[in-house]
């Protein structure tokens, strides 16, 4: 299931004028990797994550992109047309508000047809099957695909979001927060189907997160920030089951037990 | 257009230039700067086809949805031997249309005409007219609002960068909402256009039955948007090509009618209505091809009656 090496994080740094966003963050992704990255508010995730997803300019560091055919991409030093036409094929983002992620004034179908139109498939009857296909996937009945995201439930609209981002088949999906703002019984559900998702595409994920369930439910690998430091990682259940720096012991500690 | 008149004419048409001078205007409303700054706006236009050009727009003596753009357009192209045509939704009788058409006797006194073969400038307000343009003239379109994208994406940086890096996906998103509200195309006019394989042009509100005769046009399109400071352009024989899906291509439209005045069935109806008993008539929303139509029927008639007479006799 994990494959080949997909990207590799080389030092990268971001600064907020004096102030430290991330420091020297290094780490490999492989293909069907799902790597969490957590850690308290403020610590530096979605900064880390905007840099790793070409959003945000890092003030040192490389980031490499391995390529289906081989070829080894930096993300920050091609052009800008070769980088966002990354972002809307190999690469896809889940923001935490769906509202950021979807055009809540286009229908359900078009939302998911947007990336196929954008690169370049041009038979409407093509591309409603294929939203139609999408919506099943994420268990949105195929008789609202004409329906806007306005009128969707918060749950429903995070599953759209979804389908929208993985509608041309992303090989790596930045995930932040996917399921935070929505009650329990909905992100069990959501994190069930992204599991599936998951497997069923062999999706590597980044994901952030600061809730350690989601993070021993989805992830193989994970991250602990602290102060824009990564203070320790490794596999899910070594860091979670056997924590070893003082940050992480009362990250863990902290949660309730049952 | 220009070449084929007569030294004297020139002479004459000089001198009336000069008497707007005497009168207070500059020729044609701008002073010579700003009309220079307009033609290098438009000399960039034509050089990129489909680009929006920035221009610094000036306050015109009319407000902004009047055809402040096409009119300074006009103004930075026209020269004391042009003849001008200006038409409102394919008419020449409309206020807009009159209106500017005085502004233009006033201010340059340049020659005006209703006849589309007879003007070497035609400025334009949503239709291209009918007879087929040749070379030499120039076709001044007024814009509402240049940007094809703003409906769908309001953000000017963004639409810049989208048109930049050629990323157009969203122009079909709009398409594809049309035909999952509507079972078709629902846009009938500013119908988006693909100029010269190129950048994604909104051809201003002409209805989409003149979109075919934006592409290979022997005429000079020229694009003006006042309020929005832009002006953009179409060279001669230029490949202009509406947007559509595989299986929905681009539709014109047509009539079941045909015009109740001239018979014409490939033009342009309008639908009139004449009485409040909702009686109602088309006819072609193009004046000049309507009564020349007419017109060379009359004349036809009158020769066959002519003709008939003499046989009888």
């Amino acid at each position: 299931m994990i494959g080949a090496e997909l990207l590799r994080v080389e030092g990268l740094t971001k600064h907020y004028g004096a102030r430290i966003g991330c420091a020297d963050v290094s780490f490999d992704l492989r293909e069907g990797e799902v790597l969490a990255i957590v850690g308290e508010s403020g610590s530096g995730k979605s900064t880390l994550l905007n840099c790793l997803s070409a959003q945000l300019e890092p003030s040192a560091g490389t980031i490499t992109y391995l390529r289906g055919d081989g070829a080894a991409l930096d993300v920050y030093g091609m052009s800008e047309p070769a980088r966002r036409m990354l972002q809307r094929t190999d690469w896809a983002f889940v923001y935490q508000d769906a509202r950021d992620g979807l055009r809540m004034s286009v229908s359900a179908g078009g939302n998911i047809g947007e990336r196929m139109m954008a690169v370049g498939n041009r038979h409407y009857g093509a591309i409603r099957a294929e939203a139609s296909g999408w919506l099943e996937r994420v268990e949105i009945g195929t008789d609202r695909i004409d329906d806007r995201p306005s009128a969707f439930s918060g749950g429903m609209r995070q599953r759209l979001q979804i389908a929208r981002a993985l509608a041309t088949k992303p090989r790596l999906v930045f995930m932040d927060e996917p399921t935070g703002g929505l009650d329990v019984s909905v992100q069990a559900r959501l994190l069930d189907m992204i599991r599936a998702l998951v497997g069923q595409y062999n999706l590597a994920v980044i994901l952030v997160t600061h809730d350690l369930a989601v993070a021993r439910l989805l992830s193989h690998r994970m991250m602990v920030m602290t102060k824009g430091h990564v203070v320790e990682q490794g596999l899910t259940d070594q860091v979670l089951d056997d924590p070893q720096h003082a940050y992480t012991q009362q990250l863990v500690s902290s949660i309730l037990q049952t | 257009m220009t070449n084929s008149i007569s030294e004297g004419q020139r002479q004459a048409n000089r001198e009336r230039a000069l008497g707007v001078a005497r009168s207070g205007y500059n020729f044609a409303y701008l002073d010579e700067n700003t009309k220079r700054m307009i033609r290098r706006a438009i000399l960039k236009a034509i050089a990129i086809p489909g680009y929006q050009v920035p221009f610094g727009s000036r306050e015109m003596p009319m407000p902004y949805g009047w055809g402040t753009g096409g009119v300074q357009v006009t103004a930075a192209c026209l020269t004391p031997d042009d003849t001008l045509k200006v038409i409102d939704q394919g008419a020449d009788d409309t206020t807009n249309a009159v209106s500017i058409r005085q502004f233009f006797e006033k201010t340059a006194a340049v020659a005006t005409t209703t006849h589309t073969h007879e003007a070497s400038i035609i400025q334009t307000r949503h239709r291209i007219p009918e007879e087929a343009l040749s070379e030499g003239q120039i076709l001044v379109y007024q814009v509402p609002i240049p940007e094809p994208l703003r409906f769908l994406e309001p953000r000017e940086t963004e639409t810049r960068k989208m048109h930049a890096l050629e990323e157009y996906g969203l122009m079909h998103v709009k398409l594809y909402e049309d035909i999952s509200h509507h079972g078709r195309i629902a846009t009938t006019y500013a119908y988006p256009v693909k100029v010269e394989g190129r950048y994604v042009m909104d051809p201003s509100p002409i209805p989409k039955f003149d979109n075919p005769k934006l592409g290979g046009n022997a005429a000079l399109q020229l694009f003006g948007a006042g309020r929005e400071q832009r002006i953009y352009a179409i060279p001669p024989h230029t490949q202009v090509v509406s947007l559509d899906f595989d299986d929905y291509p681009f539709d014109p439209g047509h009539w079941e009618q045909s015009c109740a005045l001239c018979g014409a069935s490939e033009s342009y109806l309008d639908e009139v209505i004449t009485d409040d008993k909702g009686s109602r008539m088309f006819v072609c929303s193009d004046t000049d091809f309507c009564t020349s139509r007419t017109a060379a029927q009359e004349d036809a008639g009158k020769s066959d009656r002519a003709s008939n007479g003499e046989g009888a006799a």
